[in-house]
């Protein structure tokens, strides 16, 4: 660090890698290994690491200035994401990739969505894509079979895909 | 972007920075500001007339040495707010001495005038326009202010937007200072105090919303 406040690019280098590992792990143990902005966030804080580098003291230990900055940036994305998707809904950001709607209105979009499709189609996709069990346990759960589960993911979704590329979500 | 990518072009134009920072870049920030702020000053209600005399007095330097010394004490506490991990605490306490002190020389001051000349010199000429005169000429500082927070990292906003506002108006009463023509310490610990808290309080207001990074 010290030396990369002097102007030593290789050095600057080799500690923003360190640097990203030391974070990963940071926000792996709050937002689970799997969280989709895991790396977005890392990214975040270390762009925030270099640009604002001068607000770390020489006599100062490193780890607790990064851990705080890390912890800003945590509590800043959150706060953010209060009013965006609450759970990790993968059928959210299929929706909103393919109408390229922004992510944030995702959720609640989605919840109008599903409301006009079958209740079978419904279940099958909100236990599945939603809440992301098993086929076998989304059958177990509906008392659907497996395959009927799949036929009402695969149909529900098309219908979903189709409302919103027509735009017309509210349109029952 | 990988993260790999990233890390490579962050790295590639790297300068080395001077050891004390934070607090240039501040300074940089409040010299402006304040620069600004005297130039509002001169146009909008220029010097008192009675400068020249009045720089010969001890409570001219008295006002400015109160008002400064506020500003002195809010930049540390504002330095510390502008840097991720660094406690304040007992910080706040050289920030609230100077005023602690004028206000024990008012109290003094009061006790000693006849009684019936006392709300007169506590409310002087100018109670009403002194906070929000001070307030104005704390605008631009704290322009500055914000300006400088852009390349620091404060992570508790509402408590640096209030340091920052508390320091603008401080650099503001400074300014204020050349102009006004009150003498009394208490007028000073009163009303002096009311324009750089109200500064602190719209800093706190605004705070979170423009120093966030």
């Amino acid at each position: 660090m010290l030396r990369g406040l002097d102007g030593d690019a290789g050095a600057h280098r080799e500690l923003l890698g360190h640097l990203a590992t030391l974070l990963r792990g940071f926000y792996a143990r709050r937002m689970g290994r799997e969280a989709v902005d895991l790396e977005d966030l890392v990214q975040e804080t270390l762009v925030a690491v270099h640009t604002r580098r001068m607000t770390f003291r020489r006599d100062q230990l490193l780890t607790p200035w990064v851990y705080a900055m890390a912890r800003y940036k945590l509590i800043d994305h959150q706060r953010r994401g209060r009013h965006r998707v609450t759970e990790p809904i993968e059928a959210a950001y299929d929706v909103a990739e393919a109408d390229a709607t922004e992510a944030a209105t995702a959720g609640a979009d989605l919840d109008r969505l599903m409301a006009a499709l079958p209740a079978k189609q419904r279940d099958a996709i909100r236990f599945v894509k939603v809440q992301g069990l098993s086929v076998a346990e989304a059958a177990l759960r509906s008392g659907q079979s497996e395959s009927a589960i799949k036929v009402g993911i695969h149909r529900g979704l098309k219908v979903l895909m189709a409302r919103v590329r027509g735009g017309s979500i509210d349109a029952d | 972007m990988r993260t790999e990518d990233l890390i490579a072009s962050l790295s590639a134009d790297l300068k080395p920075l001077a050891r004390h920072a934070v607090a240039g870049r501040l300074a940089l920030g409040v010299g402006m500001g304040g620069a600004l702020a005297l130039v509002l000053l001169l146009f909008w209600l220029g010097l008192r007339p009675d400068i020249a005399p009045a720089a010969a007095s001890s409570m001219f330097w008295m006002k400015l040495a109160f008002t400064f010394s506020v500003a002195l004490a809010a930049l540390v506490v504002v330095e510390r707010l502008a840097r991720p991990g660094a406690g304040i605490g007992r910080f706040w306490w050289c920030v609230a001495a100077p005023v602690l002190i004028v206000a024990m020389m008012g109290a003094a001051q009061l006790s000693m005038a006849p009684a019936g000349a006392r709300g007169a010199m506590w409310l002087g000429q100018s109670a009403a326009q002194c906070p929000v005169r001070i307030v104005a000429l704390a605008t631009p500082v704290y322009v500055g202010l914000v300006w400088a927070f852009r390349r620091l990292a404060p992570t508790r906003l509402r408590l640096a937007g209030f340091g920052a506002g508390i320091m603008a108006g401080a650099v503001g009463a400074t300014v204020y200072a050349l102009y006004c023509t009150e003498d009394a310490a208490a007028f000073l610990a009163t009303w002096y105090t009311l324009g750089i808290l109200a500064s602190g309080a719209i800093g706190a207001l605004f705070g979170p919303r423009q120093l966030r990074w």
